[in-house]
């Protein structure tokens, strides 16, 4: 029996600027179970940083707030705990690994000294321990010289070593979600087969599920089970991972799917790249229908009229559209 | 840098620090409501936010429309030396007291200013127009050029400026007199020294933008359609750097009053007998214990001025140049 | 910090060394007549000893054996004699050094103390009530021109309160405890009007540079590490923070020179600001060359000082 451990419900992370109130994410509902790896796709913008980063609530708070909806944690609400509560789900809990392993590290300590200093803060080791402790991490995640690679600098790894680090230091705690925000959309290609490859690696080891953010849908169809596609803030469409990209039902994520490269069928048919034309909308004063209907070549009066309920088409399958 | 929070916060309440993507694009009807203004009344908006910035500019307008104006209205001799008025405190006859020879101290405080931004906007004039053409020149030219001037412009920065001043002052104060006459000689020499060690920041600041605009696209075209080499530089180029460029200007007259009021008040600027504020201070220093008025009307004045055109220079920051947080 | 990285730096010293004493010296060069011409008038002084002087600085040779000749004098500490003070220039001005560098000192250090805090706590709660009158203040401070501030001080705390003396004398005539209190109460002022103006700009250096580094990715990979707010700023923004602040602090010591002469003069703190100025109102050349080679000197100094203590903070750049 699956346990659902994370359960966001209809998540809505606003935020005021002078230009007014940017609604990041607009009603999100979205869930991982233990062990199970969720894709989040979508284009920049679309509020996949923002709900990642809601989860462990690493918003600035003066102009972001949570405007509604629930994030609950093993059945308990995050968004009224404190910062010191907070700090008890924080790595140990749920981790995370972000996109810029150039400058996710801090440049003044030693790799050593960072992955310790979450290590001893969670596990109550002494320094010496909690130094031991990272140099096995640096082993688990394949980082030639352990031992001797504690004692150096973020600057001295290359952009794939760093990334390995940052999930040594993210899993050093041993937590149940982990939570990748395009852990390899800044690396080169090859670099991201390596990183998708360890990560899969940790989570079989450690058991633990993973949320993984990314833009590339081919990534996705490799590593996760289910997909959560967003678009302007919200959920457009959410299913099986076989099942989304065998039977499509969002334009949006038709057009997705469309276009990514196929190098094959382009050379037998010569097909041109398809691209998804428009741009995002301003999350400002968002339409009042379904968002994508200004870009989408099916929509008609009622998509524009109202915004279109998730409706479940299929077990485990939604979708929000008219369609 | 991400994100535009104005880095003084004489500025209201910011822009959001972390903004998601999509606000950087607005649609097409936001960025047409926005196009009504040009970069200049952009500008303008975001200086008017800033409240001290705003009101330092109608203080430093009152005391230029006093320095400049007053004697005429305010007729009062700078120097009618009235031993027996000498010493008071403020009065109706004399708002701001007298110094020790009964001088009205009220109207010397008003001459001494027109010394103080004369001296003031003359020396930034120097140091923006060095540092200009040696940032644009730096800018255009590649390699070895740019290289000297950069360390040249490191050079002159490590240089010790009030020692520096006082030594140029001290070696050609008499020739100078000779050519210029008293006051003249030691004007253009304070003018020049003070100007000469502060055009580095403004060289650094244009030598930036060429490099980082002249490789972009309209500079390109511009290229393309023929513009000769000055053309480029200066319908393109020049007016970005424009908005740093005013910036250090409102520094740099604020840093040249206070060294030439140093210079007086150390008693090695202008002649004795020309009430600059920092002569005013050094005379009324000795005076401290019976007749504060004096030199706190001469100090309070140099602040003044000092300290709204600092507020002033933090809100052109802001307006102009709001991505730089120092 | 890599060997290297420190010889490397070292050996900047002499380019820089070189640099500045090439202006001075052009600076002297260009000066019209003849800088000794005083000495040639003073009756004290003999002409043959004049003449020797002449020959000495080779005022007949070509510009740059002078300058040459000119530097390793300089650098062997051979300043020649001051006819004012009736004694060899590196005599006096060690003598006289010291002070000018404990007060300056003393100064930077209040600086710091009082800055760092402030800054700190000014860019991690920016635009609250805190910031807005800690940045007014800091504005106040560095647009009061030191010879104002210690003008007000001076009214304050000796006219009105008659707390603390005014006039800096070296020969108190105390032992023990109460002759360190009695230049301790005389250091008062002067320390505080430099340490004030110089703090008042290392707020807003601290402030805008903890904003910079607050936001940056580092911030929140440590606070998704699950560490308390607090040692977030202590250990991970500050440590980040102060490095560009260190080489602004090192530009602005040639300006901190300029203060400590004036507060030498109004406190008449027996350093080597108010040498310069006493010998430029006595015609005293030697003793000004002099003081201007030490001041250029020390900004030299300060600025390896920075450099080092910059390589120190960031690893970053010692390894290259």
């Amino acid at each position: 029996m699956a346990e659902t451990l994370l359960d966001i419900r209809g998540l809505k992370t606003w935020f005021k600027t002078d230009d007014g109130m940017v609604r990041a994410v607009d009603g999100v509902d979205l869930h991982i179970e233990r062990g199970e790896t969720v894709g989040v796709v979508g284009e920049s913008g679309c509020g996949k940083t923002v709900t990642a980063r809601s989860v462990l609530k690493l918003i600035d708070m003066p102009p972001g707030r949570f405007e509604d909806g629930q994030i609950l944690w093993q059945g308990r609400d995050l968004i009224p705990l404190d910062q010191d509560e907070m700090n008890q789900v924080r790595a140990r809990e749920i981790a995370i690994v972000f996109q810029e392993p150039m400058t996710s590290l801090n440049p003044v300590y030693t790799v050593g000294e960072q992955i310790a200093e979450v290590m001893a803060l969670h596990q109550k080791l002494n320094r010496k321990q909690a130094l031991e402790g990272a140099a096995e991490m640096l082993r688990l995640v394949n980082i030639p010289n352990p031992q001797r690679r504690i004692h150096d600098y973020p600057h001295q790894f290359s952009g794939g070593m760093r990334q390995r680090v940052m999930i040594a230091m993210a899993l050093s705690c041993r937590p149940k979600l982990l939570i990748a925000d395009e852990p390899t959309t800044a690396l080169d290609v090859t670099i991201q087969a390596q990183i998708l490859e360890l990560m899969q690696e940790m989570k079989e080891r450690f058991g633990m599920a993973i949320m993984l953010i990314t833009h590339a849908m081919g990534v996705v169809a490799e590593t996760c089970q289910r997909v959560v596609v967003m678009y302007a803030g919200k959920v457009v469409e959410e299913a099986p991972v076989r099942e989304l990209f065998g039977s499509p039902r969002h334009p949006y994520t038709q057009g997705l799917i469309r276009s990514i490269p196929r190098v094959d069928r382009a050379a037998k048919r010569k097909e041109r790249l398809e691209a998804i034309p428009g741009t995002v909308p301003s999350l400002l004063e968002p339409p009042p229908g379904c968002r994508f209907a200004a870009r989408c070549r099916h929509a008609t009066d009622i998509c524009v009229r109202g915004m279109p309920p998730l409706k479940e088409v299929s077990p485990g399958h939604f979708v929000r559209c008219v369609l | 840098m991400p994100g535009s929070t104005p880095a003084s916060l004489s500025a209201e309440a910011p822009a959001a620090v972390v903004v998601p993507d999509a606000v950087a694009t607005p649609t097409a009807t936001a960025a047409r409501k926005r196009q009504r203004f040009s970069p200049w009344q952009e500008a303008w908006r975001r200086f008017r936010r800033h409240k001290l910035a705003v009101a330092s500019a109608v203080v430093l307008l009152i005391m230029v429309a006093a320095i400049v104006i007053g004697p005429f209205l305010w007729t009062v001799p700078i120097n009618e030396i009235d031993f027996a008025a000498k010493l008071q405190g403020p009065s109706w006859a004399h708002p701001l007291g007298t110094d020790d020879l009964g001088q009205d101290v009220l109207a010397r405080v008003l001459y001494g200013g027109r010394i103080s931004l004369a001296v003031g906007l003359a020396a930034m004039f120097v140091a923006i127009f060095v540092g200009v053409l040696v940032g644009a020149v730096s800018g255009m030219s590649s390699g070895r050029l740019d290289a000297v001037l950069m360390w040249l412009a490191d050079l002159f920065l490590s240089l010790p400026q009030l020692p520096l001043l006082l030594l140029v002052i001290y070696l050609f104060r008499d020739s100078l007199k000779a050519v210029f006459g008293p006051e003249g000689g030691i004007f253009v020499m304070i003018v020049v020294v003070i100007g000469g060690l502060r055009w580095m920041p403004a060289a650094r600041l244009v030598r930036a933008q060429f490099l980082s605009i002249r490789e972009k696209e309209f500079v390109e075209a511009a290229r393309a359609l023929g513009a000769s080499k000055v053309r480029q530089v200066v319908q393109h180029i020049l007016p970005n750097a424009l908005g740093p460029v005013i910036v250090a200007a409102t520094i740099d007259v604020a840093a040249a009053i206070i060294a030439e009021s140093t210079l007086s008040f150390l008693g090695l600027g202008f002649p004795p007998d020309i009430p600059t504020w920092g002569r005013l201070l050094s005379d009324a220093k000795d005076y401290l214990d019976i007749a504060p008025h004096w030199a706190l009307a001469s100090g309070a004045a140099i602040f003044l001025a000092v300290l709204s055109i600092n507020f002033i220079g933090d809100g052109l920051r802001d307006a102009l140049d709001p991505r730089r947080v120092l | 910090m890599s060997r290297q990285y420190l010889i490397r730096r070292l050996l900047l010293v002499i380019p820089a060394m070189l640099g500045i004493s090439l202006v001075l010296y052009t600076v002297l060069a260009l000066a019209p007549g003849d800088p000794f011409g005083e000495l040639a008038t003073n009756p004290s002084v003999p002409p043959e000893v004049a003449a020797a002087l002449r020959a000495k600085f080779g005022l007949d040779d070509p510009v740059w054996i002078r300058y040459v000749r000119w530097l390793s004098a300089m650098l062997h500490g051979d300043w020649g004699f001051s006819f004012v003070s009736r004694m060899d220039v590196d005599r006096l001005i060690l003598q006289r050094l010291p002070t000018t560098l404990l007060v300056i000192g003393a100064a930077q250090l209040l600086a710091i103390l009082v800055a760092l805090p402030v800054g700190v706590l000014a860019g991690t709660r920016p635009y609250s009530v805190f910031d807005q009158v800690a940045n007014t203040l800091a504005f106040v401070g560095f647009s009061l021109p030191t010879f104002f501030t210690g003008l007000l001080l001076i009214l304050v705390f000796s006219i009105q309160l008659d707390w603390l003396p005014f006039v800096y004398r070296a020969d108190i005539d105390a032992t023990g405890w109460r002759f360190y209190w009695e230049h301790i109460k005389q250091s008062i002022m002067p320390v505080m009007v430099l340490g004030l103006f110089q703090g008042a700009s290392l707020v807003r250096y601290v402030r805008s540079s903890v904003l910079d580094v607050v936001r940056l990715d580092y911030v929140t990979t440590a606070r998704a590490k699950g560490i308390g707010e607090r040692k977030v700023i202590t250990r991970h923004v500050v440590r980040n923070a102060l490095i560009p602040v260190v080489t602004l602090v090192a530009l602005q010591m040639p300006v901190v020179f300029g203060g400590a002469i004036v507060t030498e003069q109004i406190f008449r703190v027996p350093g080597i600001g108010s040498l310069l100025i006493s010998a430029m109102l006595a015609n005293d050349t030697p003793v000004i060359m002099a003081v201007t080679f030490v001041f250029a000197c020390l900004v030299v100094l300060c600025n390896l000082i920075a450099d080092i203590l910059y390589a120190w903070l960031d690893p970053r750049i010692a390894f290259r």
